[in-house]
C-alpha cells in the first residue's frame, strides 16, 4: 500500500546534470567503499580457504570426494567429504520441504487472514523465534525433540518402511538421525522465510487484489491469482536465505545428530554428518594439518552455498517477467 | 522531555546494578558449591603449604579432561599467592599443544604425551637446547556407564567391551555377557553403544585400553577420532552421558565424574584379578602405580600396563600431562610455573582431587615429578 507509485512520477530534476556537494561525494565514497569492502572480504575468505585447502587435499591419502571417513590426524591422513556433503544436502532438503510451505502459510495468515489483533503478536512471536540462539535449539532438540520423535519414527518405520528411506535398521535406536536434524532445521529457518515472505506479501499492489475481488474472487482466489504470482520471486529469495542457514547450521546439528561415517539412504538411522557439524566436532583436537583438512571441507561448503545462491538468482531472474513485479 | 530521559537513564542504571549484583551473587554461589564438593579443609590447608613463586601472569591451555582439577588448583594457588594470575583455557589437548609450540603459553595440558615431531618443534620454543617434556599430573578412571533397568552389577571384560563397541555383540543377552553375569536378568534388547563424535583424549585412551587388553578383538588403530564403523555418537563426555542416561539399553564411556553426577551405573571390569574392579579414584591410582616411565631424560611419559591383573587396579585409566620445557622456559614466567606445578604435584594438590573423580598420582611417581619440576630452568 505504501509502495504504490505510478510510473511517471519521477522527481522533476532527475534528468538534469546533478549538482554535487561535499555530502554527495562523502556518501558516494562510503557506499562505494562498502561495496568494495564486501568484495574484498569475500575474496579474502575464498583465498584463505583455497590456499589452506589445496595444501591439505594434496596430502590426502585417499580420494577427497569419495572417502567416507575423516581421519585427518592419523599418519598417513585419510579423509573425504562424501558423507558430509550427502548429510548437509539431505538434512537441508528435508528442512526446506517442511519449512517452505509452513512459512508461506504463516506469512499469508499474518498478512491476509488474521485479524489485526492476532497478526501483530503472531508476527512478534515469529521474530522472537528467529532470535533464539542455535545452541538453545540444539539443547531443546537433543533433550526434548529426540525422545519425543521416537513415536513418529516407529510409525514411519511400520507403515512407510516400504519406501526404503523410512526403513529403520534398529527400531530401538534413538531418533538422532538426519531426519530429526531436518525437522529441527526446519523449525530454525521458519522465522526467516516467514518474515521475508510476509514483507513481500504486504507489498502486493492493492490494485491487484482489488481487481481480483472485483471479478468476484474469493479470498483464496485472490491469494492464488494476485498475491502468490507477485510474490513468487520473493518467496524463492526467502527460501534461499533459509537454506543458507540450514546448510551452515553447526551447534544444533552437532548436538542432535549421532555422527558416524556411514552414508545411508535410510533417513531414520542415526548415522551421517554435515560439514559444519564435522568442523565443530573435530576442530578442538585437530593439529595444524587437521585444521587445514577441515578448512578444505569448509571450502566445499562455501562452493555449495555459492552454487545454491547462484541457482536461486537464475530462477528469480527468469521468473521476474511472469511475476507481475514489473507491473 | 529531558526529565523523562533522565529518569529513564536512572532506571536503567538501577536495573544494571540489580543485574550485576545478581551476577556477583550467583558467582559467589557457584564458588561455594565447588568449594564444598572438594574436601572441605583442603583449600585452607593447601593455602598454608603453597610456596608462591614470583608474581607473574601464567597463561596455559589444553586438555578439557583436566579442567575441573585445574579450576581447583588455580583457585587455591591464586588465593594463597595474591598478585599471581593463572589462566588455564580448556581448549582441548590438540589446541593446547599447538599454542605451546607457538610459544604463546607457559605450559600445556595434554591427554597424550608429545609425539616425536612435536618434540622436534618444541626445540625452537625452548631456548638453551631444551625441549618439551611430559609431566604426568592428573590421572583418572574412565567409566563405562550403562542403562539397563534391573541390572545392577554389570561385569564385562576387555574382549567383550571391544566386541560391544565394534557392534560384534549386538544384544544384551549375548552368551559372552551372560557368562560374565550368570545371575543378572539380561534383556534381549539391542545394545546402543555410544562413542564421542568429537575427537577426544578420552576416546584415545579408551581405544588404547581396548587395543592393549584385547588386541585380537579390536583391530582399529588408536587415535582421538573414533575408528569403528557402527554405533552411535554424541559430542563431549556430557553428551555421551546424557544419551546413556536417557536411552534404554545404552552403554558409553566418559570420565567417572560424569557417571557420579548423573547417577549412571558403571561397569565393573573383569581383569583376571581375584574380583572384578569398579571404576574409582583409588583403583585408578593403583593402575598408575603399575605404570612404567617410558620417556627419556627428563620426560616422564608413562606407559600403562592395560593387561594388568593386579588386585584392585582399574585398567581403564587415563593419565594426562602438563607439558613444559626442561630447559629454556621463558624467564619471566619460569618461577611462577615451577611454583604452581610444584603445588599441583604436592600431596596437598593431589589429595584434593579424588572428590572430583580424578585419581591422585601414586607417591613414587609424584616424588619423581616434583624433582623434575625443581630442575626446570
Amino acid at each position: 500500500m505504501d509502495i504504490v507509485n505510478s510510473p511517471g512520477e519521477h522527481p522533476p530534476n532527475s534528468r538534469q546534470p546533478a549538482v554535487t556537494r561535499l555530502g554527495d561525494r562523502v556518501f558516494l565514497g562510503m557506499s562505494r567503499g562498502s561495496g568494495i569492502l564486501l568484495l574484498v572480504i569475500m575474496a579474502a575468505i575464498a583465498v584463505f580457504l583455497t590456499v589452506r585447502a589445496i595444501h591439505a587435499i594434496s596430502l590426502d591419502h585417499s580420494d577427497f570426494f569419495t572417502t567416507f571417513e575423516w581421519n585427518a590426524n592419523l599418519q598417513p591422513p585419510s579423509f573425504g567429504i562424501a558423507v558430509l556433503a550427502y548429510g548437509t544436502v539431505v538434512s537441508s532438503l528435508i528442512a526446506m520441504i517442511i519449512a517452505v510451505p509452513v512459512s508461506v502459510g504463516i506469512a499469508l495468515f499474518i498478512s491476509h487472514y488474521a485479524p489485526r489483533k492476532l497478526a501483530t503478536p503472531l508476527a512478534y512471536l515469529v521474530d522472537l523465534l528467529a532470535a533464539v540462539p542455535s545452541i538453545v535449539y540444539g539443547l531443546w532438540g537433543g533433550l526434548y525433540l529426540v525422545p519425543h520423535l521416537q513415536g513418529l519414527n516407529l510409525w514411519l518405520n511400520e507403515y512407510l518402511s516400504w519406501t526404503g528411506i523410512f526403513h529403520k535398521s534398529d527400531p530401538s535406536s534413538a531418533a538422532r538421525s538426519l531426519f530429526t536434524v531436518g525437522i529441527l532445521l526446519a523449525i530454525m529457518i521458519v522465522p526467516i522465510i516467514t518474515n521475508v515472505s510476509r514483507e513481500v506479501f504486504r507489498q502486493v499492489p492493492k490494485a491487484h487484489e482489488e481487481a481480483a475481488l472485483a471479478l468476484g474472487a474469493t479470498r483464496w482466489e485472490v491469494v492464488r491469482m494476485s498475491v502468490l504470482p507477485f510474490a513468487r520471486s520473493g518467496i524463492i529469495s526467502a527460501s534461499m536465505l533459509g537454506l543458507g542457514r540450514a546448510l551452515g547450521e553447526t551447534m544444533a546439528v552437532a548436538t542432535v545428530l549421532s555422527a558416524s561415517p556411514v552414508l545411508s539412504a535410510r533417513l531414520l538411522d542415526p548415522v551421517g554428518g554435515t560439514f559444519a557439524q564435522n568442523i565443530a566436532a573435530k576442530f578442538a583436537e585437530a593439529d595444524n594439518f587437521g585444521r587445514d583438512a577441515l578448512i578444505a571441507s569448509g571450502l566445499v561448503l562455501f562452493v555449495i552455498t555459492l552454487l545454491v545462491n547462484g541457482a536461486a538468482r537464475l530462477i528469480i531472474a527468469r521468473r521476474k517477467e511472469y511475476s507481475g513485479a514489473n507491473a | 522531555m529531558k526529565l523523562t530521559r533522565k529518569t529513564g537513564l536512572r532506571s536503567l542504571a538501577v536495573g544494571a546494578i540489580a543485574v550485576s549484583s545478581a551476577l556477583v551473587l550467583t558467582a559467589c554461589g557457584s564458588d561455594n558449591n565447588s568449594g564444598s564438593s572438594s574436601p572441605s579443609g583442603g583449600s585452607s590447608n593447601a593455602a598454608a603449604s603453597i610456596k608462591c613463586g614470583s608474581k607473574a601472569n601464567l597463561l596455559a591451555s589444553g586438555s578439557t579432561a583436566q579442567k575441573n582439577a585445574m579450576d581447583v588448583w588455580v583457585k587455591n594457588y591464586m588465593q594463597a599467592c595474591s598478585g599471581s594470575q593463572i589462566n588455564y583455557k580448556p581448549t582441548g589437548s590438540g589446541a593446547g599443544v599447538t599454542e605451546f609450540l607457538q610459544g604463546s603459553t607457559a605450559f600445556a595440558g595434554s591427554d597424550s604425551a608429545l609425539k616425536p615431531d612435536e618434540v622436534t618443534k618444541s626445540k625452537s620454543v625452548c631456548k638453551n637446547g631444551g625441549q618439551g617434556i611430559d609431566l604426568p599430573m592428573v590421572g583418572g578412571p574412565i567409566a563405562v556407564g550403562y542403562n539397563l533397568p534391573g541390572v545392577d552389577n554389570l561385569v564385562l571384560d576387555a574382549p567383550t567391551l571391544a566386541k560391544i563397541f565394534d557392534s560384534k555383540i549386538a544384544k544384551w543377552d549375548d552368551p559372552a555377557i551372560k557368562k560374565l553375569n550368570p545371575s543378572a536378568k539380561l534383556p534381549s534388547s539391542s545394545i546402543q553403544a555410544f562413542h564421542r563424535s568429537d575427537e577426544s583424549g578420552t576416546t584415545d585412551n579408551f581405544t588404547k585400553y581396548l587395543k592393549g587388553a584385547a588386541a585380537s578383538d579390536w583391530s582399529y588403530s588408536g587415535g582421538k577420532a573414533w575408528q569403528a564403523k557402527n554405533g552411535q555418537s554424541a559430542p563431549q563426555s556430557s553428551g555421551v552421558a546424557a544419551q546413556v542416561k536417557q536411552t534404554a539399553g545404552a552403554i558409553g564411556y566418559f570420565e567417572l565424574s560424569y557417571a557420579t553426577a548423573s547417577n549412571i551405573p558403571t561397569v565393573k571390569i573383569d581383569t583376571g584379578a581375584s574380583a572384578p574392579v569398579a571404576a574409582s579414584s583409588d583403583a585408578a591410582s593403583k593402575m598408575i602405580a603399575d605404570a612404567k616411565v617410558v620417556g627419556t631424560g627428563n620426560d616422564m611419559a608413562l606407559k600403562l600396563n592395560y593387561a594388568t591383573k593386579a588386585d584392585g587396579a582399574y585398567p581403564l585409566t587415563l593419565v594426562t600431562y602438563e607439558i613444559a620445557c626442561d630447559k629454556g622456559n621463558k624467564p619471566e614466567t619460569l618461577d611462577a610455573t615451577k611454583a604452581f606445578l610444584n603445588y599441583v604435584a604436592s600431596d596437598d594438590g593431589q589429595k584434593g582431587l579424588s572428590g572430583q573423580g580424578y585419581a591422585p598420582l601414586p607417591t613414587e611417581i609424584a616424588t619423581k615429578v616434583r624433582s623434575t619440576i625443581s630442575s626446570l630452568s
